[in-house]
């Protein structure tokens, strides 16, 4: 975009500045329609898969109910519990929905549709992924009640250990790509499956690695069945228990964004991205962003799928799943993998 | 422009944030400046074009160190006023480590400058390795010449690894509430359940 705005008689760095807050604007803006949407669908599907009819008032089809919620939360009124710590309080939220956003900078919608094409992309992403971590931390905190400092102690474990494992996966991916950049990486699975299939997981040893980075991504999003952090039975409602109107809807948006960034990226890293699942010419006709929207969609399906069946974890079975079998096992596969591509690739 | 306003920007966060987390009165708010001042490096770090070590100081430090250090001081209920207290008594200790410090970086700067390591050129740049990426030039470097530099790290942190797990293990103590899961998946109905049909009067034997 920087040329076009060149061409208009801008100075560099002007065009650059323009084009940059574009580009942000181009993401985050549908990003947050399709978080509305995506909560609407997500309700859909789990009264779809309980027998009941879900959101169908507001709307055709229900189709405006995020928006009603998010406009009943609007004007309710902030309640700041008089011994929480305020400006923490208040930064939390804030914290945890920048941070979902902030992800989205290196996502690739298309070829070279990046708003950051950096070579550390992966990277980025496991650092503000990272982060995200003390939006949830603080908020128990500085709550100053019992379940949210208990939630909060649960999320900053939860979170750390399913890291360690998603590292060694992407390490896998990486190693396989041969780069850290996401554009690459998704160039990098085009024909991988005997040149007919695109996406990395039809590689019999990035396989299993697909299905740990799955559960992963539910474990670090602290979805169903790994939710503890917000366990209703134990813990009212977790971090969220004191927050009240935006506040609380800041958490609902960022952990939104946050799975759907997650289902992003299980459809980059390991089913090809923006590239059509097979590798035939008349499938490039269709622009990319379509593929990979469809891919999200997808992920996201079986997202709310497995929250609509599966029952919650023990805290020390999750625990016990994180470091007893997903880090032995993912160790095992990057020796796996590395040991693979030095006797195929770089071998002699 | 841009590159200077970034930079005085990184550069005022790094050093408020270091600052507040030294007059900050909760030891809580004292870790997250402190964790504000560890992201504006990593800020820095980016200006320089060292965006892979920027990553990882964000993914290491920020991520997991900090975090654990958060998870700490949260739990401990620090009385702040009786640290304060003795804030006198230690602060000859304090200022000393700060002179070693000052100290370490100007020798630092020195060796560097003088160029004998052959780690970047002596005019302040980093080492040019053109047409590679940071990560390629970094991974070429500590798997190249600094093999076994590199390795003896390892090992060293698999030691501290171990001792540290010797120290918290302890042997013999009755793990409460075992569980094995391929036993449990391994049980039937028939394993736990009888199906009897006693006759009035007798009841049964279990």
């Amino acid at each position: 975009m920087i040329p076009v705005f060149e061409g208009w008689g801008m100075s560099y760095e002007a065009a650059w500045t323009v084009s940059t807050i574009a580009g942000i604007l181009l993401i985050a803006l549908p990003l947050m329609l399709a978080v509305a949407m995506v909560i609407y669908v997500d309700r859909k599907i789990w009264a779809a898969m309980a027998l009941r009819r879900g959101p169908n008032v507001v709307g055709p089809f229900g189709l405006l109910q995020s928006f009603a919620d998010g406009l009943k939360v609007f004007l309710q009124e902030t309640i700041v519990p008089s011994a929480a710590n305020k400006g923490l309080f208040l930064i939390a939220p804030i914290i945890t929905f920048t941070v979902a956003l902030a992800a989205w900078a290196v996502v690739p919608f298309n070829s070279g549709a990046v708003l950051a094409d950096i070579n550390v992309g992966l990277l980025y992403i496991l650092a503000v992924s990272s982060l995200g971590v003390y939006g949830v931390v603080m908020s128990g905190w500085a709550s100053n009640s019992k379940y949210p400092f208990f939630s909060a102690m649960r999320a900053a474990a939860q979170m750390i250990s399913y890291e360690v494992s998603i590292g060694f996966i992407l390490i896998c991916v990486v190693l396989w790509a041969g780069s850290f950049n996401m554009n690459e990486i998704v160039l990098a699975q085009r024909g991988h499956g005997l040149g007919i299939v695109n996406g990395f997981v039809f590689n019999l040893l990035l396989f299993p690695m697909w299905v740990m980075f799955l559960i992963s991504s539910l474990a670090e999003t602290a979805r169903a069945p790994f939710d503890l952090t917000e366990a209703e039975s134990e813990l009212v409602a977790g971090y969220q228990t004191e927050y009240s109107s935006m506040s609380f809807a800041l958490f609902w948006l960022g952990e939104y964004a946050n799975v759907l960034l997650m289902c992003t990226l299980n459809a980059v890293l390991f089913f090809g991205g923006w590239l059509p699942p097979l590798e035939i010419g008349f499938l490039y006709w269709i622009p990319g962003f379509v593929w990979l929207l469809l891919k999200i969609a997808f992920f996201f399906f079986v997202f709310s799928w497995i929250k609509a069946t599966v029952p919650r974890f023990r805290y020390d079975q999750l625990m016990r799943l994180g470091w007893k079998v997903f880090l032995p096992l993912s160790l095992a596969f990057v020796v796996l993998v590395s040991g693979w591509l030095m006797f195929t690739r770089y071998g002699a | 422009m841009l590159q200077a306003f970034a930079f005085y920007l990184f550069a005022a966060l790094v050093i408020a944030s270091a600052t507040f987390t030294i007059l900050a009165r909760n030891p809580v708010h004292s870790v997250l400046w402190l964790i504000l001042a560890f992201f504006n490096a990593a800020g820095l770090m980016i200006i320089i074009g060292a965006e892979f070590i920027a990553m990882l100081l964000v993914i290491v430090y920020v991520g997991a160190v900090a975090v654990l250090f958060l998870f700490v001081v949260m739990m401990l209920d620090i009385d702040f006023a009786e640290l304060r207290a003795s804030f006198m008594k230690n602060f000859p200790l304090g200022i000393a480590i700060a002179a070693v410090l000052l100290a370490e970086l100007v020798l630092g700067i020195g060796a560097w400058q003088s160029g004998g390591l052959e780690l970047g050129t002596a005019s302040g740049e980093a080492a040019p390795l053109l047409g590679r990426s940071n990560i390629e030039s970094i991974g070429a470097l500590l798997y190249g010449r600094y093999l076994f530099l590199f390795e003896s790290a390892g090992l060293i942190l698999l030691v501290a690894m171990v001792g540290a797990i010797v120290l918290t293990h302890r042997e013999g103590r009755a793990v409460r509430g075992h569980q094995d899961i391929a036993k449990q998946i391994a049980r039937r109905p028939g394993d736990a359940t009888v199906n009897t049909r006693p006759e009035s009067g007798k009841g049964v034997t279990l």
